[in-house]
């Protein structure tokens, strides 16, 4: 059946069974593959997106559901990795492998959205459903506080060290890391 | 950044006119994109190297990985040691995943692929002396063209200066002339005190692609006219299809056709979700074969009736037998290991399209030369009308190193004449994996009358990975893996006795982050616990004393008990072990502090102190990176991981029978590191075997008892 779904602020139309899951709707239907498959059972996070702002795992979502309401995905966060979780993301060079940060990223965006500087509990507690097997946790915690501030700062233009601070600091040949002796 | 898999017939043409010798380095001056159809300017090296290096007119520096990056940082570390010699203009990198060529074989497995920690041990010489030839060339273009001699010439961040007449070039002014000169031998390579990049922490080249979905792993290939399919395996190991109706897996929507392949069923369809609907409304009967009953208690039993039976002798210094019945105390202890699942988050897949004369195969593939000859191998093509493009890899930490994914996707491929994306669900991933060998071992340690040891012996039973993966590999019944982490005890101790009982109970087994180390480090980190508790000495101590003859133990843990502040008390409740272990020419050592919940019957990691010494260090930043990855890897393992059988079947299903570290049992980590100019070695698997043992020894600490069967249990804790 014809369904009606509004991507990233785009309407599209797909004709699939109304019981199939956004996920695969997005992965094989809409070729869109930066939201991930992992498990299935909505126990891993790396199919989060955002349905009229609020994550929710897209692998046990069927898309009859979210039909009319907005669904953002990691390619539409932002045109040009501007999101202030991507460039914290950036900043603090959090992805490893890399394939369960499309569900992080779009769960500490949501995280942020609803609480603009959560303490580390909050942050466990609302991250907690995502896992990375690279074990890159450590990293998530202190790129959502960066992220924090970068909002922050965002939203107080004045206090801006500059537009694209996160893109300059990747582009520096070096940077200095935490811990290393 | 380019993101994703190498582009196959352009690669290949260039790859074919170089290959004009066997196992020759290219280094290639590429023309511009737009005039890539013109048949490119090749040069060859010397046979001994293997590295790729390509410049555009307009600078742009193509750096070819060799390796597969599943996250350990390899594809950054390449640049670095490349661009270090080169000389190159670091924002100007872009990179591209090798094909399959012999170009490429990792000398440490003859044959392309990565694992063992080997990355940069293997490319530290072969990548430098790639970028020392090139810049070696631009620099003779230059010259001639400038027609001043090339020593009046240098070079800066890609650029070529001659300072006298103030003139300058830019790499890629000269590439296409550079590309016409013979290529020289033995550049003199960089004195490592004039280094800008390596030893540096630098940022990773492929986080950009990585936090807006762009970077495309295996799973997100796509191909034009590609199918889908799933496949129903026999849950038991080693059995068969018996009989199916397809009747009801057609029915379902969406669904083409059910085809018997070697492994099972595939269920084809026109997307994952149908396929793996269609999976489920099939009808099979298994032949479930011969072990049909196997069962993880059978297995425990198995190992300890081996513990009598002929053993293969992996270590023996002096008299260790008679050492310990003569010993003041003798300790005795059995230690279990169950099997444990990879569980890389990216689960396993593989696309691949078979024609007539060629097969392509777009993978997240550890061993390419592996899957190439598969692949090859199905179709009856010769290993060149093989193509491999590797992707990046969501997770590897050796499961990505089987065939078993590619064998199903180019079956499937060639049975319907199409491109198909073959996907494993996370049930499939969980219960049909190479898993870590369960492993069992007695140890018996003795102890003099000042508290030392003077002996030591330990048996240990495991299935071997090398005669499971290369058949006829291993000498005298001897699989070194599964004696790693035991065989090589760094402690002085005169008298030491270490032998192996294979023993084959069946189940699949293979290469998991640390392999044997993984087991073995916690058997042995956790024993030589106990002795130093026999011995009334402080575990730290104990262990410095005895590795009065291995320096490099030694470094990392005067430098863990120095950061953890070993010599300090703990605040009230909390407890800490340590372990120092070294794992594919590395070393690291542990301090792990806790806090034990009895009544609630639960363990909290706060705080893990690694220092390692990994040689001279590539990408500081990346060291800490993989210690603080390998350190959750190891505590799921401690804290969660088991794999067990029962009727011949893997239980476990998916994350919530296979639970995983998440961020709220994050403890805090710090990472140190020893400086050294020893030799690069590697550091993605080496913080895994110790954080077990240390975190074993703080709960011993903690409660006064000993963990020695795994995962750690709510009984023992209480």
């Amino acid at each position: 059946m014809a369904i009606q779904l509004i991507i990233n602020g785009k309407t599209q139309s797909v004709d699939v069974p109304a019981n199939m899951p956004l996920l695969w709707v997005l992965r094989d239907t809409l070729g869109m593959t930066g939201t991930k498959f992992g498990c299935g059972m909505a126990l891993c996070g790396a199919c989060t997106v955002h349905i009229d702002g609020e994550a929710t795992r897209s692998c046990i979502t069927p898309v009859s559901a979210v039909t009319g309401k907005k669904i953002t995905t990691i390619e539409g966060l932002s045109p040009d990795r501007s999101h202030p979780v991507q460039r914290a993301w950036i900043e603090v060079d959090v992805p490893q492998c890399g394939y369960c940060q499309s569900g992080q990223i779009m769960s500490a965006a949501s995280l942020l959205a609803q609480n603009p500087k959560p303490s580390d509990s909050e942050i466990d507690e609302a991250m907690k459903g995502n896992i990375c097997r690279c074990g890159t946790y450590q990293r998530i915690r202190q790129a959502v506080h960066r992220a924090a501030e970068l909002h922050q700062a965002s939203a107080n233009p004045s206090r801006l060290d500059g537009p694209h601070a996160a893109e300059e600091a990747l582009d520096g040949q070096t940077v200095e890391a935490g811990g290393a002796a | 950044m380019s993101a994703g898999t190498t582009s196959g017939i352009d690669r290949r043409g260039f790859l074919k006119t170089g290959m004009a010798g066997a196992a020759g380095l290219v280094i290639g001056f590429y023309l511009p994109e737009s005039s890539l159809h013109v048949a490119p300017v090749v040069m060859m090296l010397p046979a001994s190297l293997n590295a790729w290096i390509r410049i555009s007119t307009t600078n742009t520096v193509t750096i070819v990985i060799d390796k597969s990056e599943m996250g350990q940082g390899i594809l950054t570390a390449l640049c670095m040691i490349a661009a270090e010699e080169l000389d190159c203009d670091w924002k100007k990198i872009t990179t591209e995943f090798a094909p399959a060529a012999k170009e490429y074989f990792n000398p440490a497995f003859g044959m392309q692929g990565t694992g063992g920690s080997s990355s940069v041990r293997s490319s530290w010489d072969p990548m430098r002396k790639a970028g020392a030839a090139a810049r070696d060339m631009l620099l003779q273009a230059a010259a001639a063209q400038w027609k001043v001699e090339k020593s009046t010439c240098r070079t800066e961040n890609g650029m070529i200066y001659h300072d006298a007449t103030k003139r300058s070039l830019t790499y890629g002014n000269v590439a296409v002339a550079a590309a016409k000169l013979p290529v020289p031998q033995d550049v003199p390579l960089k004195d490592p005190k004039k280094y800008r990049i390596i030893g540096k922490p630098t940022k990773r080249l492929d986080t950009t692609d990585k936090v807006n979905g762009r970077a495309q792993f295996g799973i997100d290939v796509q191909q034009g006219g590609m199918l889908y399919a799933v496949v129903a395996r026999c849950p038991v190991f080693g059995g068969k299809v018996a009989s199916f109706d397809a009747t009801k897996a057609k029915a379902v929507p969406g669904v083409k056709t059910v085809i018997q392949i070697s492994s099972g069923l595939a269920v084809i369809a026109d997307n994952t979700w149908a396929a793996m609907q269609g999976r489920r409304a099939l009808d099979v009967k298994w032949d479930e074969g011969p072990n049909a009953n196997a069962s993880s208690e059978g297995i425990s039993k198995l190992f300890a009736d081996q513990m009598s039976k002929p053993a293969a002798e992996a270590r023996k210094e002096g008299d260790a037998a008679t050492a310990l019945s003569g010993a003041s105390q003798k300790i005795e202890a059995v230690y279990e290991a169950p099997y444990l699942a990879h569980a890389t988050m990216e689960p396993i897949n593989c696309t691949a399209d078979v024609t007539t004369d060629r097969v392509e195969v777009w993978a997240p593939t550890q061993f390419q030369t592996m899957a190439q000859g598969a692949a090859a191998k199905i179709c009856g093509f010769k290993p060149e009308n093989s193509f491999i493009h590797t992707t990046y890899l969501g997770g590897g930490f050796g499961r990505k190193a089987g065939t078993d994914f590619v064998i199903e996707a180019v079956e499937t491929s060639k049975a319907l004449g199409r491109p198909v994306k073959l996907t494993w669900s996370r049930e499939d991933d969980t219960q049909h994996d190479y898993y870590r060998p369960a492993s069992y071992a007695k140890l018996a340690g003795g102890i003099g009358a000042d508290g030392w040891p003077v002996a030591w012996t330990t048996r240990v039973a495991c299935s071997s990975i090398m005669e499971a993966w290369f058949p006829g590999s291993t000498k005298n019944n001897l699989d070194p893996t599964s004696v790693e982490g035991l065989a090589n005890l760094p402690y002085s101790i005169p008298n030491i006795h270490v032998d192996y009982v294979r023993t084959e109970p069946g189940i699949p087994v293979g290469f998991w982050r640390s392999v044997g180390a993984s087991q073995n480090g916690f058997f042995s980190e956790c024993f030589m616990d106990e002795l130093a508790t026999a011995g009334k000495k402080d575990p730290y101590e104990f262990r410095r004393h005895l590795l009065d003859k291995a320096p490099r133990h030694l470094g990392v843990l005067e430098l863990v008990a120095q950061k953890a502040g070993w010599d300090k008390p703990l605040p009230a409740g909390r407890y800490r072990g340590i372990a120092v272990l070294e794992a594919f020419q590395s070393f690291a050592a542990q301090v792990v502090e806790i806090s034990v919940d009895r009544r609630a019957r639960s363990v909290k990691v706060h705080r893990v102190v690694c220092a390692v010494d990994v040689g001279r260090v590539v990408n500081p930043a990346n060291i800490v990176m993989q210690s603080e990855s390998a350190i959750v890897y190891g505590l799921s393992s401690a804290l969660y991981g088991e794999i067990t059988i029962a009727k011949g079947r893997v239980v476990q299903t998916n994350f919530n029978t296979y639970p995983v570290l998440r961020i709220d049992a994050m403890p805090v980590v710090e990472t140190y590191i020893v400086p050294s100019e020893e030799k690069p070695t590697g550091a993605g698997e080496l913080a895994v075997p110790p954080v077990v043992p240390a975190l074993c020894n703080a709960i011993f600490a903690a409660t006064g008892k000993r963990i020695r069967r795994l995962p750690i249990r709510a009984e023992d804790l209480a």
